[in-house]
């Protein structure tokens, strides 16, 4: 009996080593970035291609201030909600203390200096995808932004998703980063659209985990934040031509003369930043997708 | 006192109106404040059509035809707000609109940003005779007001 009774022990805590081992959070490699020198002013392309500011500036914050990455922006979702935290240069509040391994490894990895899981509300999976060369480019340029002192606030979270390790869990089901299009239509627009600009973070449904269904991938969803719905944009719901798109993101006209609203309109602020060649390719992208209902 | 009795009849006749259909007379002035409301829009949408379709070479520019559709923005934008918005006519109160219910609970802020679009609509309405290399430049001022309230009063469509 007692012998029973240790070996119940021992499977017992092999099973919470093996848990504990399978939901540890992995960083990049310390020499991930090794021989890359960021340049500040390439950095702030990618700033704006991967949206930053829509979630980090402050709420409501417009024109420079959206150079100031306070955090406070709410995000409801089934979860709870999410509360973005304060990335600016700040060595308090902010991120100004960290690495650039530690950035690149939060950015591209969703793990936190002190080796905790980031929630995928951060939309690293879709930043893991990201040149390494954007990336030290894209800390370069922050490091030239303004510091806030703001204090980030914490999730507002139900249980169990409270429990930071449920995200490790969430990583081993969400599998492995990759390109969900083919490189076919245009390389360029891929990489915006699914590394930098993570336009399926909104515009693809989930599963009850949480997870993108790709087999619906952009065809629209409902909306996290309970209210209405963000728009399918494959053929089968948008027949704008590449050009309409493309002035869409230049200037949140619809090609009847609507304008964007909601977060979208945030996205057009950061869109509109990029050159005409990249709007044209994230065109050349959306109108090459495969039609899904 | 047939008067008085058929006052009273009248009384009775009301209340029990109001008792059983509330507020009929309030709910069709909704209807017709949100049309307005809509309309204004509409026209807003309708004639930077016009300078868009110029300013995209969609068009071929006509200076009189610009100038036109950017004073026509000019005046609606100078249309007071106050009988387009009634009290309860937010999408949490109502079908049939996306406007939400900050617009009455940050007024301040919601009229700040039409005036926005009054200023962005004076700007292209002074270059729009200019040719058409002019109007894109001004359109992009007059499209970050049209944004910045949608993305501060207007819902997601449903």
């Amino acid at each position: 009996m007692g012998r029973l009774l240790g070996l119940a022990v021992l499977l017992i805590a092999a099973g919470i080593s093996l848990g504990l081992f399978l939901t540890r959070a992995t960083p990049l490699d310390d020499d991930a970035l090794d021989g890359l020198s960021g340049d500040p002013i390439a950095g702030a392309q990618v700033f704006h291609a991967a949206g930053c500011a829509s979630c980090h500036a402050a709420p409501g914050a417009k024109g420079e201030d959206r150079l100031i990455l306070a955090g406070g922006q709410r995000f409801a979702s089934p979860f709870g909600t999410f509360i973005a935290p304060n990335i600016s240069t700040d060595a308090e509040n902010g991120i100004g203390s960290w690495s650039e391994i530690e950035f690149a490894s939060a950015v591209m990895r969703g793990v936190s200096p002190d080796g905790m899981h980031y929630y995928p509300a951060f939309p690293y999976t879709a930043y893991a995808l990201m040149a390494r060369q954007d990336l030290a480019d894209l800390w370069a340029y922050m490091a030239t932004l303004p510091a806030s002192t703001a204090p980030s606030a914490p999730h507002e979270l139900r249980f169990p998703f409270s429990i930071r390790r449920s995200v490790a869990v969430w990583k081993l089901l969400n599998g492995p980063p990759d390109w969900v299009q083919p490189p076919s239509v245009t390389e360029q627009g891929r990489y915006l659209v699914e590394a930098l600009a993570h336009c399926a973070e909104c515009h693809t449904p989930r599963d009850s985990l949480g997870r993108l269904d790709r087999a619906h991938w952009m065809a629209g969803a409902p909306n996290p934040s309970g209210q209405g719905k963000i728009p399918g944009i494959t053929p089968a719901q948008l027949d704008w031509s590449a050009d309409d798109i493309a002035y869409y993101l230049e200037t949140g006209f619809t090609p009847d003369f609507d304008s964007a609203g909601g977060h979208m309109a945030s996205v057009i602020t950061n869109m509109a930043q990029l050159t005409a060649e990249d709007r044209a390719a994230i065109a050349a992208y959306v109108k090459g997708l495969p039609a899904r209902d | 006192m047939p008067t008085l009795r058929s006052f009273a009849l009248a009384l009775t006749g009301a209340a029990a109106f109001a008792t059983m259909s509330p507020t009929p007379v309030v709910a069709q002035s909704f209807e017709n404040q949100l049309k307005a409301r809509q309309g204004q829009f509409r026209l807003i949408a309708l004639n930077i059509g016009v300078l868009g379709g110029m300013a995209r070479g969609k068009v071929p520019y006509n200076a009189e035809t610009a100038q036109a559709a950017a004073d026509n923005l000019v005046a609606v934008a100078s249309l007071h707000q106050g009988a387009l918005w009634p009290e309860g006519s937010d999408n949490m109160s109502i079908d049939g609109t996306r406007a939400m219910p900050s617009i009455w609970e940050d007024n301040a802020d919601f009229l700040s940003k039409w005036q926005d679009v009054a200023t962005a609509a004076g700007g292209l309405a002074a270059v729009a005779s200019n040719g058409q290399a002019a109007l894109g430049p001004a359109l992009g001022p007059l499209g970050a007001t049209c944004k910045s309230c949608h993305e501060a009063h207007r819902a997601p469509e449903s």
